[in-house]
Parts: C-alpha cells; sequence; structure tokens
C-alpha cells in the first residue's frame, strides 16, 4: 500500500515536476483542511477546540501582571474595566478565566496524553500477545471500565499530596480502560494480518512489531479515542479541582468554581463568577463532542442528517 | 448457563480485585495516612498524643511488623466478618453504623432518577431519530450534545441558583426538613420528596443526554434494516412499528453499555450529594475524603463498588435475557 503511494507520488512528480518542500507543506496542509471540512461537525467543533487553545497559549501573554492580587475592588459586577466582574476578594475574573484556561487545557492534554499512553501498552500487549497476559490484562481493564471513575478518583487523591501534577496522575490512573478495550479488538484482528506475519518470519522482536508494525496502523483509531478521552480528562480535572483536591491557589476552571462556592457566590447571587468557568468546560467539552460525532458519521454514513430518498410515508407519525 | 457462569464468575473476580485495591492504595501511597490525619488534626487544633497516633496506626492496620500477606489475610477476615474498624470524625462510631444512615438515601434517589432518565433519555432518542431531518432533531440533538458535556456539579451549582435560590421554589440542602423527626408519616415523607426533587433534577439532567445519544444513533440503524421497512410497508401502525419493531432492538446498546454508563451516573451521584449536601453516601465519601478519615474514606468506596457491581450484574442477566445471541455467542 505504502509502496503503491508512494510510486503514484513520484509519477505525479515527474508529471508536475519536482515539488519544493513548501508545496508539499501546502499538500499537508490541504490534507488537514479536507480533513477539518468534510463534515460538518467536525468543522465547528475543531473551531471551539481551536479558539481555546489559542487562548491556553497565548491568553496568558494579554493578561496583566498581577491579575490574582487582591483588591478592595471586590463583587463588582460585570463593567467596562472587568469585563467579567470580580471576585469577593476583588480579583478580575476574567484574567482568573484566560489563566485557569491555560492550566485546564494544558494539564487536560498532559492527562489525556498519559491516558493513551496507557491505553495503548495494556491494549496492544495484551491483544498482541493473547494467552494468559491477555486474560489478566483484559480483566484488569473491564474491572476498571465498571469501577465509578469520581468515586475512585477521590479515594486516590485522598493519600497523594495535593497539586496539578498528582490529580493528573490521579485521572490518568483511572481513565484508561476504554481507550484499552478499543485497541486490544483492533490489535486481536491485526494480529493475523499477512504483514504482522511477514514481520514476525523477519525474526523481528514482539515489542517492534507491535509498536513499529501494529501501532502505526492504528493512529486514527488512537487519535479519535484521544478526542473522547480529552473530554473526560478536561471533566475529571475541574471535578478533583472542584473538590479542592488539586492545587488551590493555580488559578483552574474547577478551582474558581471552588472558590465561588466557598465564598457563597450563588447567595450573593454573583452569576458572573460561577457561570464563566462551568460555561467554558462545557463548550470546550461539547466541541469535542462535536469532532468525536463527526468523526461517527464519517466512519457511519447512516448517521448523516443529509436528505435522502425517503420511504414513502403511509400515514401520519404518532410519535 | 455457560454465559452465566462466566459473568457470576467475572464479578467475583471484580469484587475481589475492588477488594484488594482498597488493601492496597493505602500502604502504596507515597504519603504517610497517620502523618496526614495527625496534620488534619493538628490544623482543626487538636493535640493527638503519642497513644492517639498509635491508635490511629493500629485501626488502619499499619502498626504491624506482620507480612504483607498475613496482613491481607487478617484484611479480608475483617471484611467478612463486617468488621470495618471505626471513623474518627463520627466520635469513634463504627464505619458501618455511620455508612448505614446514608445507604437508603443514596439508593433512593439513585433509583428514581436513573429510572426517569432512561426511561426519559430513551424516548427522546426515539423521537428525535424518527424526526431525523426536521426541526426536532436539529435542535435537540446540538443541545443535548452540549448538556452531555456539562460538568454534573456545574449543572448542581446552576440549578441551585436557580430554583433554589433565585425562584426560591425548592430547598436545596439536606435530604429532609431537619426540624422533623425522622417517622413514617406524611409531613416527612412529603419533605423527603421536596428536599430530594432538585438533586433528582439534576441527576436526570446530567444523564439524559447519555442514554438519548445513545438511543439515537443505535435507532437510526435499525430503522433502516429490511424488518421495520417490510413492517411499514405491511400497513402497520407507525406507533407499532416504531416502538414495537424498532425500539425494541435499538435500545440493546443501552443496555449492554449500561455498566459503562452506571459508572457515570454514580459518579454524577456522588457530585450531586456532594453540592446538595444530601445526607448520601457520596457526600459521607467526600466528607471522609476532606478530613482523611480512611477507615470509613475504604469502606464508603468498597460499598459504592459492591453496589455498582450488583446493578452491572442485573443488567448483564437482563441483557442476556432480552438478546438471546448473547447467551449463545461467546461473549466478552
Amino acid at each position: 500500500m505504502a509502496e503503491y503511494s508512494s510510486s503514484r507520488r513520484q509519477i505525479a512528480q515527474l508529471n508536475l515536476g519536482m515539488k519544493s518542500s513548501g508545496e508539499r507543506v501546502l499538500g499537508a496542509g490541504r490534507v488537514a483542511w479536507r480533513a477539518l471540512t468534510v463534515n460538518r461537525k467536525v468543522a465547528a467543533g475543531s473551531i471551539i477546540v481551536g479558539i481555546f487553545l489559542l487562548v491556553a497559549l497565548f491568553g496568558p501573554l494579554f493578561v496583566p501582571a498581577g491579575a490574582n492580587i487582591i483588591t478592595h475592588n471586590g463583587n463588582l459586577p460585570p463593567s467596562a474595566a472587568h469585563w467579567l466582574g470580580t471576585t469577593s476578594l476583588g480579583q478580575d475574573i476574567l484574567s482568573q478565566l484566560v489563566l485557569g484556561t491555560q492550566t485546564s487545557v494544558l494539564w487536560g492534554f498532559f492527562s489525556g496524553i498519559l491516558v493513551i499512553v496507557i491505553a495503548i501498552v495494556i491494549g496492544l500487549v495484551g491483544g498482541y500477545f493473547g494467552g494468559v497476559i491477555d486474560e489478566i490484562l483484559s480483566f484488569l481493564t473491564n474491572v476498571f471500565l465498571v469501577l465509578p471513575g469520581i468515586p475512585l478518583m477521590l479515594v486516590l487523591a485522598s493519600y497523594v499530596p495535593p497539586g496539578s501534577l498528582t490529580i493528573s496522575l490521579v485521572v490518568a490512573g483511572t481513565s484508561w480502560a476504554f481507550g484499552a478495550r478499543m485497541l486490544r479488538a483492533q490489535t486481536l484482528s491485526m494480529r493475523s494480518r499477512e504483514f504482522v506475519a511477514a514481520a514476525r518470519s523477519n525474526g523481528e522482536s514482539a515489542l517492534r512489531i507491535i509498536f513499529y508494525e501494529i501501532f502505526p496502523n492504528q493512529l486514527s483509531l488512537v487519535a479519535a479515542n484521544f478526542v473522547s478521552t480529552m473530554i473526560q480528562v478536561i471533566l475529571a480535572f475541574a471535578t478533583l479541582q472542584f473538590l479542592n483536591l488539586g492545587d488551590s491557589l493555580q488559578a483552574s476552571w474547577g478551582g474558581m468554581l471552588y472558590w465561588a462556592n466557598s465564598q457563597n457566590a450563588l447567595l450573593a447571587g454573583q452569576w458572573w463568577w460561577f457561570v464563566p468557568p462551568g460555561a467554558c468546560i462545557a463548550i470546550l467539552g461539547a466541541g469535542l463532542s462535536l469532532i468525536n460525532f463527526g468523526i461517527d458519521e464519517v466512519a457511519d454514513p447512516r448517521l448523516r442528517s443529509e436528505p435522502k430518498i425517503k420511504v414513502p410515508k403511509i400515514k401520519k407519525a404518532v410519535a | 448457563m455457560r454465559h452465566l457462569l462466566r459473568r457470576v464468575l467475572f464479578y467475583l473476580a471484580a469484587v475481589w480485585a475492588s477488594v484488594t485495591m482498597n488493601f492496597f492504595i493505602p500502604r502504596m501511597a507515597p504519603g504517610d495516612p497517620v502523618q496526614l490525619m495527625v496534620g488534619n488534626m493538628q490544623k482543626a487544633g487538636i493535640k493527638p498524643t503519642p497513644d492517639t497516633i498509635r491508635t490511629l496506626g493500629a485501626s488502619l492496620g499499619l502498626d504491624t511488623t506482620d507480612p504483607i500477606w498475613l496482613q491481607y489475610v487478617k484484611y479480608l477476615n475483617d471484611l467478612l466478618h463486617g468488621n470495618f474498624g471505626l471513623s474518627f470524625t463520627n466520635s469513634g462510631m463504627p464505619v458501618l453504623a455511620v455508612l448505614n444512615q446514608g445507604i437508603l438515601w443514596t439508593l433512593g434517589l439513585g433509583t428514581i432518577a436513573v429510572v426517569i432518565g432512561f426511561l426519559l433519555g430513551c424516548t427522546i432518542g426515539v423521537i428525535t431519530a424518527w424526526k431525523r431531518n426536521t426541526i426536532i432533531d436539529s435542535t435537540l440533538s446540538p443541545a443535548l450534545t452540549f448538556l452531555y458535556a456539562i460538568p454534573p456539579f456545574w449543572l448542581a451549582l446552576v440549578i441551585v441558583y436557580i430554583f433554589g435560590f433565585t425562584l426560591g421554589w425548592f430547598p436545596f440542602a439536606d435530604g429532609y426538613d431537619t426540624s422533623l423527626d425522622i417517622t413514617v408519616s406524611w409531613d416527612f415523607i412529603s419533605s423527603v420528596l421536596y428536599h430530594g426533587f432538585l438533586p433528582a433534577l439534576t441527576l436526570v439532567v446530567s444523564s439524559l443526554a447519555g442514554w438519548m445519544l445513545v438511543m439515537r444513533n443505535s435507532m437510526v440503524g435499525v430503522l433502516s434494516d429490511d424488518y421495520v421497512i417490510l413492517a411499514r410497508a405491511k400497513g402497520l401502525r407507525q406507533s407499532r412499528v416504531l416502538m414495537l419493531y424498532a425500539a425494541r432492538n435499538a435500545i440493546l446498546p443501552n443496555i449492554a453499555n449500561f455498566a459503562l454508563a452506571l459508572g457515570f451516573v454514580v459518579s454524577g451521584q456522588v457530585l450531586t450529594e456532594i453540592v446538595f449536601s444530601y445526607p448520601g453516601i457520596g457526600d459521607t465519601l467526600f466528607i471522609a475524603v476532606t478530613q482523611r478519615d480512611y477507615p470509613l474514606i475504604q469502606a464508603a468506596f468498597l460499598l459504592i463498588a459492591l453496589g455498582v457491581l450488583g446493578a452491572n450484574f442485573l443488567a448483564d442477566m437482563l441483557y442476556a435475557a432480552l438478546d438471546p445471541r448473547v447467551r449463545i455467542e461467546k461473549g466478552a
């Protein structure tokens, strides 16, 4: 397959003359552009996620220094000076939100990658080796699938020193099972393919076959799984921070909600304090879900909402 | 029969695994639980004597020089005899007694919310799949996608703010009017229902979207199956085709995924109980975590894990009863 496409590329290059590396980048960009625009849901989701990524990466540059400084301008509703108002300690909520976006998105990304790495190792190793190793790893996966995540995270978090790193480890340690199960199933079906048999008869080591032969073929599955993992992880991360098991001094979405709740922002009617962080989590989560559902639709045309030939209705629907 | 045996074995092994995890987590934790508890007591202004510290260690089973396997056997033996130790924060009450106070609240709230959420979610899923390409589907589906991503604890906060605080329609703390005695009287029961309304609403709304999205996608697939087209061609009533032909089969993925969904529902319930200070197991677990009351944490987690495993076992059996293919195939 790879050989076929590379020979095609050579023919294309002969026809069009040599391509510069710039053109190749353009080509890759076009592929990415097509992937993003092939489906409306994927496109909308990507825009939402992209905006959050930009804010996470560059937003803090625009936050004036000392945004967390306690001032005497507490409990201000949104105004021109403070677009989202201030906390009861006089901190600017918009600044906190931008800094919190960085914490939440980047730590979410970090935990998401950890989760995927664990899922890949457990899923691929179990699926490839089979036998007792697979039995044990599948059993572990199934147990973690069934056990409820938040209670388990609460228990683990009660034993570790509070902090962003420790809670992201806790989140990663409890969220990998779903991906592992999916990758295991895929590995099982791939294990008997010819290219794996060929690699084995070449005398390649098992680890090399797993990670150099099988893994690259599962990249699309891993990418799709990463999207749903991110939703889960960002939610779990915010939850633990809301319960004050993380680093309560670092600005984050969950942490803002913790302070809003513990300073009675609800009773004081300070909606501008507790609505924005939750809305950010929900909007980012919805963006990621849209990408996910979009991928499902691309894979399964029956789910698409494009108009199709309708079966003539005999009677009016009585639903 | 083979399927049943496999599932029974899996759940027994899963129970063993949760018990074993419960045993090893405190022993593998990087911090010293006794030091953490002592630190917490000092923060609260209590000065623990060396004697207290020793008792703390003993109650966690951390003060022995026994080899780890003997500790493990003793631990299992204690569990089998219902000996979960004493809770530090509830003036030394046995842990089981503390949990006993919460179990009915959690079960009652959880069962009602799961049943309503499941039925409502599946119904909306059927409707949106049936009305695909209409305004109903194109507004409900994105709206529920958004709902799906809302953190349950934030939803609880917003519901408290709108219905509890701003409108003042419902109380938003405790499980009942605390000025009443706990008796089987109309006053008490109505106060339980009144106090339970907002937590139940939170749980239903936060679990609705999950059931609905799975149901919709499964329904869309089933609706284009040959037997549904045949049923329509025969001129059967739409409602009959929809409910007795299509929905009946489309609901299977939702039941098969009950295990995964229940994990989310229970997680959501723990958070809801925390926000509403509802007197259930979830809130007990959280209070125990903030105060590092380890015997209570361990027992509460074990109870939740066993409850979830039990519910899953029932869902599994139901699935096998509903879908004959499961009984024959070698299930995973």
